[in-house]
């Protein structure tokens, strides 16, 4: 078996599972957030649900629409609020202490090796970096969730990506996934598992592997994963008491499709609107105006990827013409960054910081770009209309890319500004 | 069987139509459909929520309803009156909310092919069989895994689980 195969087979009482078998699988988390929850309660209530299975198997944060951009986004979170107090949920995050959920969650050591994680938004497939089976799904299948703790899956084929190498300088996870679905298509790995595996990711650090497993969904996927490993292992020692099941896939394991990577030939990228499959090769679009850099959202916002900012930015100020948003995802970031000078270093050279939310990622709030306005974002969709105006245009790239096009106010490879 | 076919004019789209598109975030402060049906998928056809009529039906390429988990998505299209969606194939966030909800859903690619925008068309959900009224031309689209038609025969998961937990409660009751 996979290691998808392996996860959803323990979780179904079962010795073996193949692609294709319907189960019903228990559940060791359901996350929700302000954007999805209220939907869900009203469902609960709907079916006659009176409490949830487990409380301490929910969590709900608010991250999309807050700190509350109006009062319909205050509202959806008051109903969250209001439902964690009625259920005793104890994994409720605040405003202050919350963050964006797929890099909280793994931060409050909530997912571990070898779970079974559904949650109501579709980057939820982040937590395979960890070696969890773990998807998105929408708000009525979380209400189910909540009320049986169980949850119908079809089993996965699983799609296998062999990466070796060594990345050139200034190119990294960001860039290595957006090669991946270019290959593959927006929807080449639909309803199936993505197993990242090879000496390039036995290397890879856990930010790093959240980046690459957060975007799967965009070749169409139902989850990214990892197997866990050593690196694994050294993160989770922050949670003594949580033990993980460290699984991997069998030899003789059965994949869909095999595709091989060497990240040596991987130049920086940049996905051109309106498809994060629309890959390009930096050259080709380089001197491209930019109004707006985003370094931030579930794919981008972690630790790693600020100093990589920091080192690409130097003691350069960000160009007159550009707005640079900086959004660490968790408050833990914002502190680590701190001792480090990151933000002090951000705001000299020009750049503002936000609280963490998803705010200028799906469109929200916190940088929303008008008509005809250009965006270089390091988040993971560039649909059209997704971060603003239906005329605006996002580029996607990682934080090397977008410190450098902060920069200079044109797409701007950032090897050479370095 | 045929008394709950469906009949509509067809709205026709291109490949990989994202749950952006048919209702921006910009929206889904609100999860209540009429709050959300004049909004429907006004980012790729403005025209779209004020031409379409109840019974209506969408007809698109691949990777329909790519993107993110807000079932807000196929709430906004069944509240526009769209009464089903047929595609080369889903997304399978949307797949699974469009089953939960409702909102019948059909991968019919030879359908995709023989029907144009504008085109009437005769759809029956239960049979999967797609009759174009405009020019010659019926297919029948893929049937839905046992384990789905047995979801959607009930009327949807939200039922299978009120089944379950009527048990549930009744067990706790006569211990």
């Amino acid at each position: 078996m996979t290691l998808a195969e392996k996860i959803l087979a323990l979780h179904s009482n079962r010795d073996s599972v193949k692609p294709g078998d319907m189960i019903m699988a228990k559940l060791d988390m359901i996350l929700g957030t302000d954007v999805t929850v209220a939907l869900s309660v009203e469902v609960f209530r709907n079916m006659g649900a009176e409490k949830v299975f487990d409380p301490d198997k929910i969590a709900l944060v608010n991250d999309h629409f807050v700190p509350a951009k109006d009062v319909k986004a205050a509202t959806l979170s008051k109903i969250m609020r209001e439902f964690a107090h009625e259920q005793n949920i104890p994994n409720y995050f605040e405003v202050g202490r919350s963050g964006i959920c797929h890099s909280l969650l793994p931060d409050k050591g909530l997912v571990k090796p070898g779970d079974l994680v559904v949650g109501a938004d579709s980057h939820t497939c982040t937590y395979g970096a960890l070696g969890a089976f773990s998807t998105g799904i929408g708000s009525t299948d979380m209400a189910c969730s909540w009320a049986l703790g169980e949850l119908w899956f079809r089993v996965p084929e699983t799609t296998k990506v062999v990466i070796e190498g060594e990345f050139q300088p200034y190119v990294g996870p960001k860039d290595l996934i957006m090669y991946i679905i270019n290959k593959l298509g927006v929807e080449g790995a639909r309803y199936q598992a993505i197993e990242f595996t090879g000496g390039t990711i036995e290397r890879m650090s856990i930010d790093g592997r959240i980046t690459v497993c957060n975007m799967a969904i965009e070749a169409g996927a139902k989850t990214g994963l990892i197997a866990p490993d050593d690196t694994t292992r050294a993160f989770m020692k922050k949670f003594p008491d949580i033990e993980g099941v460290y699984l991997k896939s069998d030899p003789d394991a059965v994949y869909s499709q095999v595709l091989n990577v060497d990240v040596s030939g991987i130049e920086p990228l940049v996905a051109e609107p309106y498809l994060p499959s629309n890959t390009r090769s930096i050259n080709e679009l380089t001197g491209v105006k930019v109004n707006q850099v985003v370094i931030g959202s579930c794919t981008n916002g972690r630790l790693e990827d600020f100093r990589a900012t920091a080192e690409i930015m130097g003691d350069n100020e960000v160009h007159p013409d550009v707005r640079l948003i900086i959004i660490p995802a968790t408050p833990g970031i914002i502190r680590e960054m701190l001792a480090e000078g990151l933000v002090d270093k951000f705001i000299k050279a020009g750049a503002i910081l936000s609280p963490p939310t998803c705010g200028p990622c799906i469109g929200g709030h916190m940088g929303i770009l008008a008509k005809d306005e250009v965006g270089l974002f390091t988040t993971n969709r560039n649909f059209r209309g997704r971060n603003g105006h239906p005329e605006s245009k996002v580029y996607l790239a990682g934080p090397q890319v977008a410190a450098a096009t902060a920069l200079t106010g044109r797409i701007t490879d950032p090897r050479e500004v370095v | 069987m045929s008394n709950n076919k469906l009949n509509g004019k067809v709205f026709k789209y291109g490949d990989s139509i994202d749950t952006d598109v048919i209702i921006p975030a910009r929206y889904c402060t609100s999860f209540h459909a009429e709050d959300l049906a004049p909004h429907c998928l006004e980012d790729l056809d403005v025209t779209f929520a004020s031409r379409v009529k109840s019974g209506d039906v969408i007809v698109a390429g691949h990777n329909f309803g790519c993107g993110s988990s807000r079932e807000n998505a196929p709430i906004a299209i069944r509240g526009a009156g769209a009464s089903c969606v047929i595609a080369r194939s889903f997304a399978r966030i949307f797949y699974r909310n469009s089953i939960n909800i409702g909102l019948p859903i059909l991968i019919a690619p030879d359908a995709v092919d023989g029907i144009e925008d504008g085109d009437q068309v005769e759809v029956d959900p239960t049979t999967g069989i797609i009759h174009n009224l405009t020019k010659p031309g019926e297919w029948q689209a893929d049937p839905f895994p046992e384990d789905i038609e047995k979801i959607i025969k009930i009327g949807g998961l939200v039922n299978y689980v009120k089944e379950r937990l009527a048990q549930v409660y009744d067990e706790a009751v006569e211990t």
